[in-house]
């Protein structure tokens, strides 16, 4: 039986973590996933889990302490926001190279300069090459889902890569919902015990990893961890088949919401879709045949499945809540990849909103709907990129 | 009527919000009087950290350069370097100098920069809300150690100060502490003669402040003062470590 409970989002998967009990956790504080690895760690002085906690000075070494653990062969997680994301990046490469499946919760939070705490996407999004797997969450029931999920998919035979679950900082990670816990026995049961490939420490067959390659086959090695990547959508897609079994709560790589005959659509990620489909509902009482996507898989990105579900739309806006000063938002630029590939494509444009926190307002989503409308209607369009919500 | 008694002009006319009984207002204050007090206003220039002391430039009444978490020391250098004729100081939280930044620290002070460091020890990660530092004491009770910090598997606190003083590039190392009217005129002393010792171009000096949180702590400001002298005074005993001036 699922319980229902009033909860943040950090303590739901916090939560979900405990019900996983990974063997290790590397705990470092950084604004806002801080208050999830203080609940992981009152968990484990509580007997609740026996998960060795590592107490880090960094999340460099969190990164590094977490390759270590999962390279000897054990189920491995740590979270981080931010600064802390950015100082691991040199790890993540190793973490994705190295194939070994460690699961991280990412409170999305904004990149210093100028220093800011508040939620928005530009700390996942600089890590978007790096080699995990991305999935994102609109709200703390999806990160709490996400994070059991990811266990499955990281750890799965066929893909051992680590993954990042993504959720906004302080709009998710502090704000307090109603949301559906599993029963820790259901959770143990759908994640499974841990199955090790290849651990260290196996005196019969000695293992070495990161070796080094250089021209010789290098190049060869990077194709095998595209062809992984490729192989994920289908692993996501099962184990949320799964999931939904279990929770009744349905997933894919991404939502379509009221989209199949919609002429105008919006692209968004993470809690903002929540806002936004409110919007679009009250356009469709008005007969505006408004929709939306909102991805759930980042990496690997799911081109040919969004350009099928955008096909019928006569003019799409992506939404970034993170930018690449001097080109597009980075989510832009993924759909516009996807969308260049069919004969027929609606408009495309850009809006960057939300940035350090910056409040996104349905009154911006029923703007940036009115111009799509004009768009679709014939219009010109004006800019193909656009902050909203500036402050002149 | 004289006036006997006034805010430095080193310090803006803003009050402060670090909590009651927090050691960084005192300390932003100390620093603020010795900087007056050597005329150098115009041409110092302090370096924020990441922690509670990030606000440093809201209160500091001249030019503040915010640098990642830990990497103070390193910008410090490269100020120094290129602007030799100013004075420049870090400022510095437990977590920034002994924790992400140990490495900033030890470099800068082996290749002994002619800089200042203030290097303020709460036992903490006070802006984070009270995590396990490296110098959280055995037996503390943080918010990741709840049942107080414990030697396996969190390992032992560090004396940074004690671990500089091997370095041949430093100067000048000294212990103080906020508790008390005495200790407080001490570490005032030692503030100035770290900037004096800058100007002088002696080279690299850090003062270390044991400075209470009594947010974190989970104490009031006056059994912060206490826990300083019975607990942390032990641990990090107060005085001067090297004086190679
Ligand atoms: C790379 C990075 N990791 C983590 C953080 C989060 N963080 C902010 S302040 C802080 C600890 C500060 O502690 P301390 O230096 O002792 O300062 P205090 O607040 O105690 O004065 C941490 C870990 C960060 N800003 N950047
Ligand atoms: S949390 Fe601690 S260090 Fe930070 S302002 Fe409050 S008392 Fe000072
Ligand atoms: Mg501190």
């Amino acid at each position: 039986m699922a319980k229902v409970v009033a909860v943040t989002g950090n303590e739901a998967v916090a939560n979900a973590l405990r019900q996983v009990n990974p063997d290790v956790c590397g705990i470092y504080p950084i604004t806002p996933q801080t208050d999830m690895m203080q609940r992981y760690a009152s968990f484990i002085s509580n007997g609740k889990v026996d998960t060795e906690a590592i107490l880090v000075e960094s999340e460099h070494s969190s990164m590094s302490a977490c390759i270590g653990a999962s390279a000897a062969g054990g189920r491995v997680v740590t979270a981080t926001s931010s600064q802390g994301l950015a100082l691991m990046w040199e790890m993540l490469h190793i973490a994705s190279g190295d194939r070994l499946p460690i699961i991280m919760p990412v409170v999305n939070r904004a990149l210093s300069a100028p220093l800011n705490i508040h939620g928005d996407h530009s700390d996942a999004m600089g890590a978007r090459d790096t080699g995990w797997i991305q999935i994102w969450s609109e709200n703390g029931q999806e990160a709490y889902d996400n994070t059991i999920q990811a266990f499955r998919i990281g750890e799965h035979m066929d893909i051992r890569l680590p993954v990042m679950v993504c959720m906004d900082g302080f709009i998710i990670s502090h704000s307090i919902e109603r949301l559906e816990y599993l029963e820790d026995a259901a959770v143990k049961d759908f994640v499974g015990p841990f199955k090790n490939l290849f651990p260290l420490l196996d005196l019969e067959k000695p293992k070495s990893y990161g070796p080094l390659i250089l021209t010789d086959l290098y190049h060869e090695y990077k194709r095998a961890q595209h062809e992984v990547m490729m192989k994920v959508k289908d692993v996501v897609l099962d184990v949320a088949k799964d999931f939904e079994k279990l929770s009744g709560r349905k997933y894919g790589l991404f939502e379509a919401y009221r989209l199949e005959d919609a002429d105008i659509a919006v692209v968004i990620l993470n809690s903002a879709a929540g806002t936004t489909k409110d919007v679009v509902d009250e356009l469709r009482d008005k007969g505006v045949k408004a929709g939306l996507l909102k991805p759930r898989l980042f990496r690997p990105f799911p081109y040919e499945e969004m350009a099928e579900a955008l096909k019928n739309t006569k003019a799409v806006c992506v939404m970034d809540r993170s930018d690449s000063f001097g080109g597009y938002g980075p989510l832009f630029m993924e759909v516009s990849s996807a969308l260049y590939q069919m004969k027929n494509r609606p408009a495309l444009i850009n809006k960057i909103y939300g940035l350090g926190g910056r409040d996104y307002l349905p009154s911006h989503g029923e703007m940036v709907f009115n111009e799509l409308a004009e768009i679709a209607a014939g219009g010109k369009i004006r800019a193909c990129k656009e902050y909203i919500g500036v402050r002149e | 009527m004289k006036k006997i008694f006034d805010r430095p002009k080193s310090l803006k006319r803003v009050p402060f919000r670090y909590c009651p009984g927090c050691g960084h207002s005192l300390i932003h204050r100390l620093i603020a009087e010795c900087v007056d007090m050597l005329g150098i206003r115009e041409r110092v220039v302090g370096i924020a950290p990441v922690g509670c002391a990030v606000f440093a430039y809201d209160y500091f009444n001249f030019d503040m350069l915010e640098a990642a978490h830990g990497r103070p020391p390193a910008v410090a250098t490269a100020l120094k370097r290129v602007m030799p004729d100013r004075v420049i100081f870090s400022y510095q939280g437990d977590g920034d100098l002994a924790a992400i930044g140990t490495s900033e620290i030890i470099h800068a002070a082996a290749r002994g920069e002619n800089i200042s460091v203030f290097f303020v020890n709460n036992a903490t990660y006070g802006m984070t809300g009270g995590q396990m530092a490296p110098t959280t004491l055995i037996g503390q009770r943080t918010t990741t150690t709840p049942r107080g910090r414990s030697s396996r598997p969190d390992g032992y606190p560090l004396r940074v100060a004690e671990l500089l003083s091997t370095i041949e590039g430093v100067t000048y190392l000294e212990r103080v502490s906020v508790d008390s009217h005495r200790d407080v005129i001490a570490a005032k002393r030692a503030i100035e003669k770290a900037f004096v010792y800058q100007m002088t171009g002696k080279g690299f000096s850090l003062v270390e402040l044991l400075s209470p949180c009594p947010t974190d702590w989970g104490l009031s400001p006056n059994a912060s003062l206490r826990w300083m002298r019975e607990q942390m005074a032990h641990f990090f005993p107060t005085g001067l470590l090297k004086d190679a001036g």
